[in-house]
C-alpha cells in the first residue's frame, strides 16, 4: 500500500484547517459578523444570490465569509445547498410594474409617467477616496430625508407605453402558456428556447455577460440597444398552495430589471418595430441586468431571422460558457492529476522523436552512399 | 495491512448518498436508457453537486444513484486510491452513504474511477462509473452540441475517420494515446473517457455494467456486460496499445499501464504501476521488481518488505 494513502488524507484534512486560519486572518482584528456582510457588503451578497440562484441573503453573506468574499467560491457554496431542498411549489410570475420603485430611470424618454427616479447609485459619484470611510467608529449616520411628495404609484415600464403604440414586439407567452423550463432539473438541449436562455442568463457570470454586451455593442453583433428602463425596488412574491387555491403574499423580493430597446427593420410580413431584451437580477445589480439584456436580445436573433455570426448571438456559445461554477470547475479540474493520460502523451512524444531521428539518420546513411558507390566502382 | 474499511457512520442531515430520491429515481431512468442503447449519451438533469464540476458530479450522481448501503466502494484516480481527488470522493460517500469502503477491486461492488480501468479483469455483478469531463467524442471536430447529435444520428463518422487518417499521414501512426475513439455495439462512437488507450480492449466483452457520468455536460452513457467494443483502425493501420521497454520497478509486472515517477533532478526515472491495488497484490504475492530495495521504492510502498 502506497504511504500516500494516509498521508494524502491527513493532508487534506490539513487544508481545511490551513484554509480557516488564512480565512480568519489576524486574529487580532475583529471577526467580521454575516449580518455585517448582509447589510454592508450589499452588492456582492447581491451578486453572490444570482449567480448561486438562491434567493437568501444571510446564507449568501454567510457563502461570501466562508469563501473570504470569493464571488463564484461563495455561489458554488449556494448552488451546492440549493440542489438538496425540495420544491416546495412554483410562485405567480412577479409583476414588475407594481414594485415599490426605489429606483428608475429611462435613456429613451427625457421624462415619463413616474418620472426619473434616480434613487442609491453610484453613477454620479465621483470615483474618490472617501478616506473618513477607513475610519469606521464614529461616522454620523447618512443625512436622508424623505421626499415631500410620495412617488406616482403610476410607474408604467416603458415597453409597455411603445407596446400601447404597436412600435414594441409583443411578448407573450407561447400557446397554451406551459410550464417553464427548469435549467437546474433539466438538461438544456439546443437551440434553446426563451426561457431557458433567460434562466442561464439570470445566473450567468456576471462578467462574461458584460464583456459579451460589450462585444455585441462594439460590433460583434449589431444590435444598438437603448436602456428603455432600468428599474429597482421590491416586488411582492405569492404563491397559490393548492390546498387554498387562491394567491398568498409570502414575502418580498428586491429586483432590478432592465429592459433594452432595439432596432428592427422588420421582415416582408413583420412590421418594422422595436424589439427588446430583457434581463432581471435579484439585489441590486445593474451591470448584470443590463448585459443580460443585451445578451438576451443578440440571442433572439434566430427568432427574428438574424444571421447568429457572432459569438454573443450563438446560443450554444453563451448557455454552455456563461455558467461560472461550471466554467471555475473545469478549468479548475487541471489542477487534478492527469499523469496516466500524462504519461501516454510522453511515450507518444518519445516515440515520434525516435521515429523522425531514425529516419534523417537513415536519410543522411542513403545521401552518403552514392559516393561510397563511386569509390567501389573505381 | 487493512485494506477494507467498515461502515462508517452516516452523516444524518443529508438523504441516503447525498441526492434526493427523486432525483435518484430520475438519474437511474437515465441509465436505463443508457444500458437499453449501448453508447448512446442520455441527457439527463444533472444536479450541482458539492464538489466542483469537472471533478467527478457525474460519476458521484450516478454512483450516488445506484449505491446501496450494502455496497463496498473503491474510488481510483490514474489507477490509484491514494490520489486526492479519489480520497475526497470515497471520504466524501463515507459521510453521506455510509458505506464501507475498500481498495480491493476484488471486493468492490461499486467502482468509481477516473482515467483508468484495473487491471484486474471485473466480475459479473460489479459496477465501474467513470467520470467523464466531455462525452462527446466528436466534441473537437465539430463544437456544435446540435450538430454532433445529428451525426450520431445518422451514424456519420467520417469525419472521425478523416482525424485519424490525417494523423497516420502525419505521424504514420494514430497519435490519439487517451480518450481513445470506440465503437460500441456496432452503433455509436463513443468517449472512452479519458482513459490511456491501453485500457480499450478491457471495455469491450467485459462482465461488469459499464456506467458512464459527465456531470457538467449532463450526459450518461453505458455499456452493458458483454458489449462489443471496437477501437476504431484502418485494416492496413490496426489499433495498438502503448508498451513500456520494462516491467514495473516495483513488482514486476510487464503487463500494467506504468506511471513514470522521477526520481532526482539528473533524468533519473522509474515506472511503476499506475494501477495501485494491482501492485500491491503482486508484492503480496511474492513479485519483486527491481527498485523494490531502493529508498525511492520503500518510499512509494511506504516500506512493503522485498
Amino acid at each position: 500500500m502506497y504511504v500516500a494513502v494516509k498521508g494524502g488524507e491527513a493532508a487534506i484534512l490539513a487544508t481545511h484547517d490551513l484554509v480557516a486560519e488564512t480565512r480568519r486572518g489576524d486574529p487580532a482584528v475583529p471577526e467580521i459578523g454575516t449580518e455585517q456582510i448582509r447589510e454592508q457588503l450589499g452588492l456582492a451578497v447581491a451578486r453572490v444570490m444570482n449567480e448561486g440562484s438562491l434567493a437568501d441573503s444571510d446564507l449568501a453573506a454567510l457563502a461570501l465569509k466562508q469563501a473570504q468574499g470569493d464571488a463564484i467560491e461563495a455561489a458554488f457554496l449556494m448552488r451546492a445547498y440549493r440542489t438538496t431542498l425540495p420544491r416546495l411549489g412554483s410562485s405567480l410570475p412577479v409583476d414588475t410594474s407594481a414594485m415599490t420603485v426605489r429606483r428608475r430611470v429611462s435613456a429613451t424618454y427625457k421624462d415619463l409617467p413616474g418620472g426619473q427616479i434616480l434613487g442609491p447609485t453610484y453613477d454620479y459619484t465621483h470615483r474618490l477616496f472617501e478616506f473618513d470611510l477607513a475610519g469606521g467608529e464614529g461616522r454620523a449616520p447618512a443625512n436622508v430625508t424623505p421626499a415631500e411628495q410620495p412617488l406616482d404609484p403610476r410607474m408604467p415600464r416603458v415597453p409597455d407605453l411603445l407596446g400601447d403604440e404597436g412600435l414594441m414586439e409583443p411578448e407573450t407567452p407561447p400557446n397554451g402558456d406551459p410550464k417553464p423550463f427548469d435549467l437546474t432539473r433539466d438538461p438544456v438541449e439546443f437551440p434553446a428556447e426563451r426561457d431557458v436562455r433567460l434562466q442561464a442568463l439570470a445566473r450567468g457570470d456576471e462578467g462574461f455577460l458584460l464583456g459579451l454586451a460589450y462585444s455585441v455593442q462594439r460590433g460583434f453583433g449589431g444590435n444598438h440597444p437603448f436602456a428603455g428602463e432600468i428599474r429597482l425596488g421590491e416586488v411582492a412574491v405569492e404563491i397559490v398552495p393548492e390546498e387554498l387555491g387562491f394567491a398568498v403574499d409570502v414575502g418580498d423580493l428586491t429586483l432590478t430589471e432592465c429592459q433594452m430597446v432595439n432596432q428592427f427593420k422588420g421582415s416582408k410580413d413583420v412590421a418594422p418595430q422595436f424589439t427588446r431584451g430583457y434581463g432581471l437580477a435579484f439585489g441590486h445589480a445593474e451591470r448584470k441586468a443590463m448585459a443580460m439584456s443585451i445578451v438576451d436580445r443578440a440571442l433572439k436573433g434566430r427568432e427574428l431571422g438574424e444571421a447568429a455570426t457572432y459569438p454573443a448571438q450563438q446560443d450554444e456559445f453563451v448557455l454552455y460558457h456563461s455558467d461560472n461554477v461550471e466554467a471555475a470547475g473545469f478549468v479548475e479540474h487541471l489542477k487534478l492529476p492527469h499523469y496516466v493520460d500524462f504519461q501516454g502523451e510522453l511515450e507518444l512524444l518519445r516515440r515520434l522523436r525516435k521515429e523522425l531521428e531514425a529516419r534523417i539518420r537513415r536519410e543522411q546513411d542513403e545521401a552518403s552512399r552514392p559516393t561510397a558507390n563511386a569509390k567501389a566502382g573505381d | 495491512m487493512q485494506k477494507s474499511v467498515g461502515p462508517p457512520k452516516r452523516d444524518e442531515a443529508y438523504n441516503f448518498a447525498y441526492l434526493d430520491e427523486q432525483t435518484k429515481r430520475m438519474v437511474r431512468r437515465a441509465l436505463l436508457k443508457a444500458v437499453a442503447v449501448p453508447g448512446y449519451q442520455v441527457p439527463f438533469g444533472s444536479r450541482e453537486m458539492p464538489l466542483a464540476r469537472g471533478w467527478g458530479t457525474g460519476g458521484i450522481q450516478v454512483t450516488a444513484s445506484v449505491i446501496g448501503p450494502d455496497d463496498t466502494l473503491k474510488v481510483i484516480d490514474q489507477g490509484a486510491d491514494d490520489t486526492t481527488n479519489a480520497v475526497s470522493i470515497r471520504r466524501f460517500f463515507a459521510r453521506v452513504a455510509g458505506v464501507a469502503t475498500t481498495e480491493a477491486t476484488g471486493e468492490a461492488s461499486i467502482i468509481q474511477t477516473r482515467h483508468r480501468i484495473p487491471e484486474a479483469p471485473l466480475r459479473a455483478g460489479q459496477i465501474l462509473v467513470y467520470q467523464v469531463p466531455q462525452p462527446e467524442p466528436l466534441r473537437k471536430l465539430e463544437p456544435k452540441e446540435a450538430e454532433t447529435r445529428k451525426m450520431h444520428a445518422w451514424g456519420d463518422y467520417g469525419l472521425m475517420h478523416v482525424r485519424l487518417y490525417e494523423d497516420i499521414a502525419r505521424f504514420g501512426r494514430v497519435a490519439t494515446t487517451y480518450s481513445y475513439p470506440v465503437l460500441v455495439n456496432g452503433r455509436y462512437v463513443m468517449s472512452p473517457s479519458p482513459i490511456p488507450k491501453f485500457d480499450n480492449p478491457k471495455l469491450g466483452m467485459c462482465a461488469a455494467l459499464q456506467l458512464f457520468g459527465a456531470g457538467r455536460e449532463k450526459r450518461i452513457y453505458a455499456i452493458p456486460p458483454w458489449t462489443e467494443v471496437k477501437s476504431l483502425d484502418f485494416d492496413d493501420h490496426p489499433f495498438e496499445v502503448q508498451t513500456w521497454d520494462e516491467p514495473c520497478a516495483l513488482c514486476g509486472a510487464a503487463d500494467s499501464y506504468l506511471d513514470e515517477v522521477i526520481t532526482d533532478d539528473k533524468g533519473s526515472r522509474m515506472f511503476v504501476c499506475s494501477d495501485s491495488h494491482y501492485c500491491e497484490e503482486r508484492r503480496a504475492a511474492g513479485h519483486v521488481g527491481r527498485l523494490l530495495g531502493s529508498e525511492t521504492g520503500q518510499k512509494l510502498t511506504g516500506g512493503a518488505k522485498e
